[in-house]
């Protein structure tokens, strides 16, 4: 048993359109740095999870695929699927692993190559994350769909406009551009988003994450193994809660808000020891699932980062800019840095690795003095929930 | 595309093309999938009967009186499946909405349609298409639930503002 759990290395393959490689090459682009910067051999390893929700690749059984490219076999493994929180997911799973004291060292690998299937066939698979039969057959919901039902919500409850969602995409680009490894390294403008088209009103384009191949890979260690082993470059995992939501968005009785994510929150919240009435005091900055512009508000207001109907204020006064009362998002976001669904929670962990040990590139670096990093991640439309905070001493 | 990938396959001997933008060479598949779920009512069945009606029927639980929307044959509360079948009043207030521009392929029949979620009287929320112009209805509107035949050919419920 391991009452502590670090993250001990991490790699981060190129987000974006990679039809240089196939999805072995893809996944070994991460695995590779994340082994290197940890410190330690394939042997080393007791157990891998792959975060792989499988959407758009061709391949099926991804932890094979990858036990065999990067000479993992014969160690354990698992396929770990939670829609767009299959990242978190797979931490998830090796977290609880070392602490039940099954594995001491763990790879996790997110991945996810969505280009390999046409477009059209991508927007057809992704639409299918809530209730087939209620929502999808009979109603064609889309994905931005799920989302933008929010998102009007949230606007005719609180007076917000499409102007403020459009300040989320700005930020995001803002600092996406300053990330080497973000799918687009260009700023915008809010015009840029306003005369973009529509894809679900009130989204257009440009409120939109994009479709994106990439893959993100975290060491993870018991407290034993980072002694033994004598590793100074580490990050803590001080809490992490989940959540569900139904699969039906009528069984829900709010739009404005993620029942589940704030659930998962509280019980990461409570784990890290943060006063929930005022969590930005303990946090240097944080990682929300912004796979739109109006979900990224509403994770400010279901993290407590400020009260419910003000997080579209907090991005009209750039609060979540580095400087602000919290900095969001300031590795692009899946917003300009890319989604490939699978690699997205693993993603943000080795962002908060980075953030944490100053490590981000010039000019997306945020003030480290509280020593704590959040990471939001949220599989279909609240359907599932990973809020994990890390940090710099242990718990 | 698949005049050249023919071509190619003719050349070369193998379905391959290099990507449009960046010259990388891919293999494009030649295995299509298709696929067509097939999914049990059979427990839901005088839903489909009242739909046929004009009517939502759907379940209440014998013993807690849960109504279910959608119907379903078990009560997860009591762990009983005594279920009766009782008609829900077709009116409520709607509480959201989006209009949909990209469309999965699926759905390419179809104009941009609207997709809204409304809260009935008798209590369970519902989601479903909207009838009319979404630019001229708002959160707070009220709606009642119409079946309608869909250009597949089946019947399926959809809102209307009142
Ligand atoms: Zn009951």
């Amino acid at each position: 048993m391991s009452e502590n759990v670090a993250v001990v290395g991490v790699g981060h393959s190129k987000f974006g359109t990679r039809k240089d490689v196939n999805m072995a090459e893809l996944a070994w682009e991460s695995i590779k740095p994340a082994l290197e910067t940890s410190g330690i051999e394939q042997k080393d390893i007791d157990f891998f999870v792959v975060g792989y929700a499988g959407l758009g690749g061709s391949e099926a059984a991804m932890p094979s695929v990858i036990a065999e490219y990067a000479e993992l076999s014969p160690k354990g493994s698992m396929r770990v699927e939670a829609a767009c929180a299959t990242g978190n997911a797979a931490i998830r799973v090796g977290y609880t692993a070392i602490k039940a004291g099954i594995a001491d060292l763990v790879l996790v690998v997110g991945i996810e190559k969505m280009q390999e299937s046409p477009n059209p066939t991508v927007i057809e698979l992704i639409g299918r994350f809530g209730s087939y039969f209620w929502e999808f057959e009979n109603f064609g919901l889309t994905f931005p769909g799920y989302y933008a039902l929010h998102g009007t919500a949230y606007m005719m409850k609180y007076g917000a406009t499409e102007e403020d969602f459009a300040r989320v995409a700005v930020k995001n680009h803002y600092y996406g551009a300053k990330n080497p490894y973000a799918q687009f390294q260009k700023e915008i403008t809010i015009e840029t988003v306003l005369k973009s088209p529509y894809i679900a009103w009130p989204f257009k384009l440009f409120d939109c994450s994009p479709i994106t191949d990439g893959s993100a890979a975290v060491v993870l260690a018991s407290e034993e193994k980072v002694k033994e082993l004598g590793i100074d470059e580490r990050i803590w995992i001080l809490g992490q809660g989940t959540g569900t939501g139904t699969a039906n968005l009528s069984k829900r009785e709010s739009f404005t808000s993620l029942a589940s994510a704030r659930y998962a929150a509280e019980i990461a919240y409570k784990m890290a020891k943060i006063d929930m009435d005022d969590p930005t005091k303990y946090l240097d900055g944080a990682n929300v699932h912004d796979c739109f512009t109006a979900p990224e508000i509403i994770a400010y207001e279901d993290l407590r980062f400020c009260k419910p109907g003000e997080g579209y204020k907090m991005i009209r006064e750039e609060q979540t800019y580095i400087g602000g009362k919290i900095p969001v998002n300031v590795d692009g976001g899946l917003k300009a840095k890319g989604h490939p669904i699978g690699a997205t929670g693993v993603s943000q962990a080795v962002e908060a690795y980075k953030q944490l040990l100053q490590k981000a590139e010039p000019g997306r670096q945020a003030d480290i003095k509280k020593g704590r990093w959040l990471a939001h991640n949220i599989g279909g439309t609240g359907h599932f929930a990973y809020v994990t905070i890390y940090g710099l001493e242990k718990r | 595309m698949f005049e050249q990938l023919k071509k190619n396959l003719e050349e070369f001997g193998f379905p391959v093309l290099p990507d449009e933008k960046t010259g990388e060479l891919q293999w494009i598949d030649v295995r299509e999938l298709k696929i067509r779920y097939i999914i049990s009512i059979n427990n839901i069945k005088p839903f489909f009967d009242g739909l046929r009606n004009g009517k939502l029927i759907t379940t209440k639980c014998k013993k807690c009186g849960e109504l279910y929307f959608p119907p379903q044959k078990d009560c997860p509360k009591c762990k009983m499946s005594e279920m009766e079948w009782v008609e829900i009043k077709r009116e409520g207030t709607l509480e959201t909405l989006t209009v949909i521009f990209v469309r999965p392929p699926s759905f390419g029949v179809y104009d941009p349609y609207t997709v809204a979620i409304a809260k009935l009287d008798d209590g369970p929320r519902i989601l479903a298409w909207l009838r009319g112009d979404p630019r001229q209805v708002r959160p707070g509107q009220r709606v009642r639930v119409e079946v309608s035949r869909r250009k597949e050919g089946y019947l399926m419920y959809e809102l209307v503002p009142i």
